[in-house]
């Protein structure tokens, strides 16, 4: 079957053509920077110690807050789907957080703790209902016919995990895990904006904005695109080599 | 009179939504012998089954002779995990075999050249066929057949049972069946009638 969500590389070419020309245009780069500028100032960002430095602190902070609430969030829905209490426990805690706007948790958490780890609790609390609610989800999805021949056979618990919960729970981990890496990314930048911890991509952001300075806006942006992307690609390719050396053990 | 290890069912009563599958069903399996129920569609054939290998509670009654020994079952659908290979589903619940003695196993049944296959890309017959020998190749004290040999085709079918009967021999059996040649062909001692 055809992907019909494949980027391809003329469509690109043509939108970085359009934004060149309209730069060229309105010719004030103030309001908006032509691409060949912002690529030129990611070089001379790139060369310096601390643009790694700004996104290794996000990156680390988010990425913890991600893995965290995966692993969590998969242990809960394992949990919830044997005990029924674990799940009526949970219900009104994580709807109240999904509930609950981004910037609503962001004030709180300042009030609370310092803002060096914000956005790994914020990337922690978005990420973890999303991959609780498809995990669990995905387990009552298996198939009870095969649960009962492994019942049947007492087939132990370790091979009925790599055999019949596995395959059958990792495509509802695998996209709550796309949804929640773009969230995470989102909210994770956001908090950092407003709550601008020391050396952080997002007080990166929040300087742009104070100095007007545009093409340090489009740079950095750039800069949490590719961060992301690159996240979700080496986590996605991780988690897939660790279900083929599950399946071949 | 019952033997030690015979399996009693003692009045066994089932409805689901107000209408009765069993009502008050007794009946001795004997240890060591396969049985045979038969009855129409609907009569509670596979509901007897479920409650035998603990997957139904009966409504009342009670089975003795069942705690502690192990089960086999072959289930009136395959119920084999599609994206493994025929051997890897064979192996499941016997992980202990080795795949020289389950590949003799295969071709003994005329599977040949399929088990590095996943099984969903296997035929319905062929499916079958791996079903039946994941039930006949685990560890187990009782082996429960829901109608096993529903869907091969009659040469097939004779090599199956020949092949189950012989790996059998000596095991409690309970055979669900429509077809009476399938019973004698068993070696059925018992038909019991729901």
């Amino acid at each position: 079957m055809r992907k019909h969500n494949r980027i391809r590389a003329w469509a690109v070419l043509f939108w970085l053509v359009v934004w060149q020309a309209a730069s060229m245009a309105l010719g004030k780069e103030i309001l908006l920077v032509s691409p060949l500028k912002v690529l030129s100032r990611l070089g001379e960002l790139a060369v310096t110690a601390e643009f790694w430095s700004s996104a290794g602190f996000s990156l680390a902070r988010i990425g913890a807050g991600f893995l965290l609430a995966a692993a969590l969030g998969t242990l809960l829905a394992a949990l919830a789907s044997r005990i029924r209490w674990v799940e009526e426990l949970l219900a009104p805690a994580l709807m109240t957080i999904q509930s609950i706007p981004v910037a609503s948790f962001i004030i709180l958490v300042l009030i609370w703790f310092s803002s060096k780890n914000l956005s790994f609790l914020i990337s922690f609390l978005i990420v973890l209902p999303v991959i609780y609610a498809n995990v669990l989800r995905g387990v009552r999805a298996t198939d009870t016919r095969l649960m009962e021949m492994a019942q049947v056979f007492r087939v132990p618990a370790g091979r009925r995990i790599r055999y019949l919960y596995v395959p059958q729970v990792l495509p509802f981990f695998q996209a709550g895990c796309a949804v929640a890496l773009g969230l995470c990314w989102k909210a994770g930048i956001a908090a950092e904006v407003i709550g601008m911890p020391q050396g952080s991509i997002g007080e990166k952001l929040q300087q742009a904005k104070v100095y007007l300075d545009t093409p340090d806006l489009f740079a950095w942006t750039l800069v949490i695109v590719l961060i992301s992307l690159l996240f979700e690609k080496v986590f996605l390719a991780l988690l897939g080599r660790g279900v083929r050396a599950l399946e071949r053990m | 009179m019952t033997g030690a290890m015979d399996i009693e069912i003692m009045q066994i009563s089932k409805a689901f939504e107000g209408k009765k599958v069993l009502e008050g069903f007794s009946a001795v399996l004997p240890q060591g012998k396969t049985t045979c129920v038969m009855a129409p569609s609907g009569g509670g054939k596979t509901t007897l089954m479920r409650i035998l290998m603990g997957l139904e509670r009966p409504d009342a009654g009670q089975v003795t002779g069942l705690e502690g020994r192990r089960l086999s079952a072959v289930f009136q659908e395959d119920r084999l995990i599609e994206s493994l290979t025929p051997v890897s589903n064979i192996r499941l619940p016997t992980p202990s075999l080795r795949r020289e003695e389950v590949l003799a196993a295969m071709e003994s049944v005329g599977l040949r050249g399929c088990e590095d296959q996943p099984v969903r890309e296997l035929s319905g017959g062929m499916c079958r066929r791996v079903a039946i020998l994941r039930a006949l190749m685990a560890e187990y004290d009782v082996l429960f057949l829901d109608e096993p040999f529903k869907g091969l085709d009659a040469a097939t079918k004779t090599s199956v049972i020949q092949d189950a009967k012989r790996r059998c021999q000596g095991r409690t059996v309970l055979l669900i069946t429509h077809d009476r040649s399938e019973a004698d062909a068993m070696g059925a001692e018992r038909i019991l009638s729901l």
